[in-house]
């Protein structure tokens, strides 16, 4: 077995007996038992799931990576003093950290979905969701090899999910406002791409408003990333952003001192 | 076993080891001393690939450790904060390491069995007091029976009896023909195993003497004094020029 | 003596029944031919097989009646069916392939000029226009099922087209693939009912200065832009259902300056925009079911003194939008499933006001762009401020009788 793998599963075990995680998956899963089994409506269920996946799962994500990453940093050292190369613990970090979000956050929310079943938008969710935790968790490693000091690691991650989840979509709508005599439907398509957060949200939308998308200019949204086309091209964009955040941050590792 | 010639590292623009050069054989054990922010740490770092030297060689084994990994086989170490993933069981820990270190070693289970390990297998990390952590991350080190140990502070948050386990299993495992270092700011500590010092201050080796040797030329009969005084002869000395 | 006036008695009634006498055609025989050797008040049966015949002119008052959906075959010539005189019947046959070409909208049954005709279980295949009644009264137009492959609206006819009619009955057809499912204009006092129009390029319905007319239990979907009634009075459009009208100019509903008319009890579901309302006056819009529509109900400025009252606005992107700052309408008793206020005193009326139309709607109606921010934080946190202090939205454009529970508009449906 590779030593990434052996690592790896070890990572696994540790972070999914960890008190975060089986918080933050029993929690998902009361709020979504709630909404869904409770809830006055199903149909407003995925809507209602939408702001849980936008906002708590990026959040969540970013910051039990910073912390995580941090409180691993002796364990990292003491791998390092193996005859184990540095990418490998790298990766088995990053798997077993995001993969174990990752479950969490499908058990917690999927499960109920699973159970109730045949929720359109549900599928979107659970995927877009699971994008979100593989990339914050991503973001969290940048932004942690980036300061060596914990507090401003921590720091720095809440500023990037605050300008993901908040700032950027205010830019945008100032943005619009400035220039709303032009036509700005190509550029939305690629403002979409310079945020994961907004990228996950168009995924589920299409399911959900795809009425309102539909009107409009709105069509053009409604045109690209409903068509089979668009679908690759917003996948393939949330796994770029998986993807850069955990190259750069596996670049500065394999420089970094411990 | 290692060889170090002209390492230079920097964090940022603080230089924190200026120049070192030196030769280590085995059958030793090396005792790296100092005050705090002497750089001892980060030597050993540097040894073990933790940090990247700025310029400067290092041999272990006469392999130049450059980026890769598998010299590192030769080494076991001990950090001096110990910590394992805290929801892992003690013996997971060392299957893990077991794992990771490979399946072609004879391992050495004596400290082990000498610091009651067994007792804590089922506990997971976090419930370890600090002493229990550093007495599992010290069995580790000598668990595979490397020819090199590295041990950072070993005995810092170790019970007296323990430390006394550490201290027969170093001059053992010298007389087996392996090298031992340690590093430590307690000089008493070090007075009975060590038999090299060697001495850093401000990044540099301030100086690299064999114990008998360094009693001989201070005439002091005591670790402490004999630093001592060679730390005052080298102020004057700096005073003279 | 007896007997002999008997029988001759007998022989008269015979005579009299047989007055009207049945002419039957079969295969390889032509229709025209046994119109032409008809007369008024007979009945022609024609028999199952394909008859290629087109402009078959009824200028009596004949039933021509189709055994096993017999085919005509217009070969693409003009009209196939033109009725001419009052009490015609045509009945069971299956007509295809009216002319399409040219400045003349060519029919596969036209009735001109004539009253009392019943035009029923014919299946209209690929014409330029189904059913074509004009300037007629007191027809009935029934269990017909017209579809087309309308591609284009110019090139492209009507399933079932009223021009300047009274008192007609249009019930339990099923239209699709034309440019307008039901076309009505300049004609009155006609009723649209249980028929069903789907996938028309343009739309499901559409009438035009025809007052007094009543559509009831009919079901508009997948059209092209949905349902448009325009510039009339006295519509009574009730139990209807508008499914699925999406795209960027499609609505369940268009209304264009109408006037004193009601609009209740149907169902708007997931149409793009679910009522359009536009110079609407003394509406009653009641007892509706909006759900899941892009936007439940657009209405603009130039609507008054209308009333929305007891409908359930349920899973829309956006409940009520306005390009106004003013409100002269009255909204009232609806229930809102965004509606979060509370109800102390359990009248099942919440005790605050809801306000339905959000500012990031306003926002989207705008910079249409904007929609792509739709259901992100920065939008929620707008509309949340928004309806704290009102600024750019009207401000009595509210429900002061908010409900807390959605009303059961179901039962209605149950006796229609």
């Amino acid at each position: 077995m590779n030593t990434a793998l052996k690592i790896f599963k070890y990572v696994l075990y540790d972070v999914l007996r960890s008190k975060m995680i089986i918080i933050y998956t029993l929690l998902l899963l009361i709020i979504s038992f709630g909404i869904i089994f409770i809830g006055k409506d199903v149909t407003k269920a995925v809507l209602s799931l939408l702001n849980i996946v936008l906002l708590v799962v990026p959040l969540v994500s970013i910051i039990f990576g910073t912390i995580h990453f941090y409180s691993s940093r002796e364990f990292m050292e003491m791998l390092l003093a193996m005859p184990v190369k540095r990418k490998n613990i790298f990766w088995a970090e990053y798997a077993g950290l995001s993969l174990a979000l990752a479950a969490g956050f499908s058990v917690g929310t999927g499960l109920p979905l699973l159970i109730y079943g045949g929720i359109s938008g549900a599928f979107q969710l659970i995927v877009s969701g699971v994008m979100l935790t593989f990339i914050f968790t991503a973001l969290a490693f940048l932004s942690s090899v980036k300061n060596k000091d914990k507090a401003r690691g921590i720091g720095l991650s809440l500023v990037i999910w605050f300008y993901l989840s908040v700032i950027f979509d205010a830019l945008v709508l100032l943005l619009y406002y400035l220039f709303s005599s032009y036509p700005l439907e190509k550029a939305t398509i690629i403002i979409s791409g310079l945020n994961p957060v907004d990228l996950a949200r168009m995924l589920i939308l299409l399911q959900l408003d795809v009425s309102a998308l539909m009107g409009y200019t709105g069509a053009t949204l409604q045109k690209f990333f409903g068509s089979d086309y668009g679908m690759v091209f917003s996948v393939i964009l949330l796994l770029f952003w998986a993807i850069v955040p955990t190259v750069l941050s596996l670049r500065i590792f394999n420089r970094k001192d411990f | 076993m290692i060889k170090i010639e002209g390492l230079k590292k920097k964090f940022g623009k603080i230089e924190v080891l200026k120049d070192i050069s030196l030769e280590i054989g085995n059958s030793s054990v090396v005792a790296v001393m100092g005050p705090n922010g002497s750089g001892k740490t980060t030597l050993l770092k540097c040894i073990l690939g933790l940090a990247k030297a700025n310029e400067g060689n290092i041999y272990v084994k006469d392999c130049k450790i450059n980026g890769n990994s598998a010299y590192k086989k030769h080494i076991g170490y001990m950090p001096q904060y110990s910590c394992f993933p805290d929801n892992l069981k003690v013996k997971e820990v060392i299957e893990m390491i077991k794992d990771i270190r490979g399946n072609n070693i004879v391992y050495d289970t004596e400290l082990i069995e000498k610091l009651n390990i067994a007792e804590m297998y089922n506990k997971q990390i976090g419930q370890l007091s600090g002493g229990m952590k550093q007495r599992l991350s010290c069995a580790a080190a000598f668990l595979f029976n490397t020819e090199i140990i590295i041990l950072d502070e070993p005995t810092a948050g170790l019970d007296p009896l323990s430390s006394e386990i550490v201290k027969t299993k170093i001059l053992e495992d010298k007389q087996n023909g392996k090298l031992i270092i340690i590093t430590s700011h307690i000089v008493s500590e070090v007075e009975v195993i060590a038999d090299r010092i060697i001495y850093m201050l401000d990044g540099k080796i301030y100086f690299d003497e064999i114990k008998e040797k360094l009693y001989r030329l201070t005439g002091k009969e005591n670790l402490n004094k004999a630093i001592a005084h060679k730390m005052t002869s080298g102020e004057t000395r700096g005073a003279e020029q | 003596m007896n007997k002999v006036i008997f029988i001759i008695a007998l022989i008269a009634l015979i005579n009299s029944v047989n007055l009207s006498k049945e002419i039957t055609v079969n295969p390889g025989e032509s229709i025209k031919n046994a119109v032409s050797l008809a007369d008024n008040g007979d009945r022609i049966i024609i028999k199952e097989g394909t008859y290629n015949e087109s402009g078959i002119l009824i200028d009596k008052n004949i039933e021509l009646i189709g055994e096993n959906y017999p085919v005509i075959d217009g070969l693409f010539n003009g009209d196939i069916i033109i009725i001419q005189s009052d009490s015609v019947t045509v009945k069971g046959f299956s007509i295809h392939n009216s002319g399409n070409r040219g400045l003349k909208d060519y029919a596969a049954l036209r009735i001109e000029n004539s009253a009392c005709c019943n035009i029923i279980s014919n299946k209209l295949n690929n014409n330029y226009f189904g059913i074509f009644l004009s300037n007629s009264s007191y027809c009935n137009v029934l269990q017909n099922e017209a579809s087309s492959n309308a591609v284009t609206e110019s090139s492209s006819g009507n399933g079932i087209h009223l021009w300047k009619c009274t008192n007609i009955n249009v019930k339990n057809n099923t239209i699709s693939g034309h440019r307008d499912g039901i076309y009505i204009e300049f004609s009155v006092n006609c009723q649209a009912e249980s028929n069903s129009s789907f996938k028309n390029i343009r739309y499901g319905l559409h009438f035009m200065f025809s007052n007094n007319n009543v559509y009831e239990n009919n079901v508009f979907s997948n059209n092209g832009a949905g349902v448009a009634v325009m510039y009339t009075k006295n519509v009574r459009m009730i139990n209807n259902r508008f499914e699925n009208n999406k795209g960027p100019n499609s609505y369940g509903l268009l209304l264009k300056e109408i006037t004193d008319s009601y609009i209740e009890r149907n169902t708007f579901s997931y149409n793009t925009v679910g009522i359009y309302c536009e110079g609407g006056t003394r509406l009653l819009i009641a007892n509706n079911n909006l759900t899941g529509n892009g936007y439940a109900l657009k209405i603009l400025g130039n609507c008054t003194d209308d009333t929305i009252k007891a409908n359930n606005f349920f899973a829309n992107t956006f409940d009520v939008t306005t390009n106004s700052t003013f409100n002269n309408n009255l909204f009232t008793q609806n229930y809102w499933d965004k509606y979060n206020g509370y109800d102390l005193n359990k009248d099942g009326k919440g005790d605050v006001p809801f306000r339905p139309v959000s500012l990031f709607s306003k926002i989207v109606e705008e910079t249409p762009e904007s929609v792509f921010l739709l259901r992100s934080f920065v939008a929620e946190l707008l509309d949340m401020a928004e309806r704290v202090v009102p600024v750019f939205t009207p401000e009595s454009l509210m429900d002061n009788e908010p409900e807390m529970k959605a009303i059961n508009n179901e039962l209605y449906t149950q006796y229609n």
